[in-house]
């Protein structure tokens, strides 16, 4: 399996509070990995550490073969945070356009970019007078600039309607396809399904790590909000 | 499915040149576009940076009415610490902004280069504090009769100068501040003190030498200082040319310790 991101023993603290209580695990390039957990139990905290803005207590994190954070990552990475991190007194075009200057490219990619979230017929609007479906894929838009090696997208599918959705994802699988690595980090079950590969998390430890058809079979059930509870008592009973 | 431009190509991320050199001068010319742009937008603000200084200059022109060496020098100064208190508090607010909305963050996970950024906010507000120094002057010149020896030309220059020296210590203490609240509090704490002791009120040699010694450390007493010889002398002198330098040094070295301030990890 060839990787684009590798974690080994990853810790990190916030504070006083353990927030990744050694984390490891593999994400195979070219694929749609979910990051499925609660909300509070690390996602973020591990998608930072990727991109490389989080400061770890230890362990590595490695990604694209060079340690995370690497000044050469920064233009083969896409990062969009939860929150929409846009302008919200430029309009969807004028913030895609900036952000498609910081990779040196023209006004044609951030088009296409925005036109590949469905925005199009949006893109003369302040971002600041968007609906919040919309304000956050005008920041998915400025992520998929010139197509990055690599996507990390903190929950990118929140509050978008279901045709919406399903657009996002079948996007998410046609860059895929096509060689850029998707990390895609969720807190609703639903979506786990659409995924090539999950990574469970809670409270800071990774608890599952496969593709959802064995997860579903390891659990003897076809929900995968089951399979999750399953795992998450199998733990309980090996630790008590 | 890869991205397609318009002309058919794939659009990629070039992947020559820098990834995190401290600057580049096409990514700071994006930047300076972009926050150029944030104003346009934002039509109110615009017109107060250009119409609220001489107003102000206005209400002194009627409050020295007829005193007219008096009011000279009052105007004379204050066209040099209006513009350094206007762009001080808009670029503390907008740098806070910039990382309460999450977008400061994302800058920095991408080839963008902390002096770029910087850079771009000094020189948007700068031309911002051109537009602004040009109407006030004019105004204060020709409607409100303001005379100096000197040329109004380079009473432009030295408001735009301080106009950048604001925006400097503005980016430099938005570091400091989590909320807006905290934010403006730095006016009292950063900009207050240095109009104070400028030579405005007291002249500075006859003040406490404490606070003398205090006021030759403050880079607003340069700009005064200068602005004070373009009233007296014809020509520029070698004071007022090294007035300029001081301040011009004093809002790189602060934009320099802005950019130690960014920090790409954070806890």
């Amino acid at each position: 399996m060839n990787s684009a991101i590798e974690v080994t023993d990853l810790v990190v603290e916030r504070g006083k509070r353990k927030v990744l209580h050694g984390i490891d695990c593999a994400i195979p390039a070219g694929s749609v990995t979910g990051l499925l957990g609660p909300s509070g139990s690390g996602k973020t905290t591990l998608i930072r550490a990727i991109v490389g803005v989080q400061i770890v207590k230890s362990g590595t994190v490695t990604v694209l073969g060079r340690p995370a954070g690497t000044a050469s990552l920064r233009r083969e990475v896409g990062y969009v945070t939860q929150a929409p991190s846009v302008y919200a007194d430029l309009t969807v075009r004028e913030n895609a356009r900036y952000f498609a200057s910081l990779y040196g490219l023209g006004a044609a990619a951030a088009d296409q970019a925005i036109a590949d979230v469905g925005l199009a017929g949006a893109a003369g609007q302040l971002v600041g007078n968007l609906s919040g479906g919309q304000h956050s894929r005008a920041s998915l838009a400025c992520a998929l600039i010139g197509t990055p090696k690599l996507l990390l997208l903190d929950e990118p599918t929140v509050g978008q309607d279901p045709v919406l959705r399903a657009d996002l994802w079948a996007k998410f699988h046609a860059l895929a396809a096509a060689g850029t690595t998707l990390l895609v980090s969720s807190h609703v079950m639903d979506e786990a399904g659409r995924c090539d590969r999950l990574l469970l998390i809670r409270e800071g430890r990774l608890i599952g790590d496969d593709t959802p058809a064995a997860l579903r079979a390891a659990a003897g059930t076809d929900d995968l909000e089951e399979a999750f509870l399953h795992l998450i008592r199998n733990r309980e009973q090996v630790t008590a | 499915m890869t991205s397609q431009t318009a002309t058919g190509q794939t659009a990629t991320r070039p992947a020559s040149g820098h990834g995190g050199s401290l600057m580049s001068p096409r990514i700071t010319a994006a930047t300076t576009g972009r926050i150029l742009r944030q104003l346009r937008h934002d039509r109110r603000t615009v017109a107060m940076l250009i119409v609220v200084p001489a107003v102000l200059l206005a209400v002194l022109y009627f409050m020295y009415d007829d005193a007219g060496p008096a009011f000279d020098r009052v105007a004379l100064v204050m066209l040099g610490i209006f513009p350094f208190v206007i762009m001080f508090l808009v670029t503390s607010i907008a740098m806070l902004r910039e990382r309460t909305t999450g977008t400061l963050e994302r800058l920095l996970t991408t080839p963008l280069g902390k002096l770029d950024l910087l850079f771009g906010y000094g020189l948007a507000f700068g031309l911002a504090a051109t537009v602004q120094g040009v109407v006030a002057t004019g105004a204060a010149y020709w409607l409100m009769g303001l005379q100096t020896t000197g040329n109004p030309a380079l009473v432009v220059l030295i408001a735009v100068v301080n106009a950048v020296l604001g925006v400097a210590l503005g980016l430099l203490c938005s570091a400091f501040a989590r909320t807006e609240f905290q934010a403006v509090q730095f006016l009292p704490v950063v900009v207050v003190p240095q109009i104070l002791l400028c030579g405005l009120f007291v002249p500075r040699e006859q003040m406490a030498g404490w606070l003398e010694g205090i006021s030759n450390a403050l880079p607003l007493t340069y700009a005064v200082d200068a602005l004070l010889e373009i009233g007296r002398h014809v020509d520029p002198t070698t004071t007022m040319w090294r007035d300029l330098v001081v301040v011009t040094a004093a809002a790189v070295v602060a934009l320099i310790l802005a950019a130690a301030t960014l920090r790409r990890r954070t806890p």
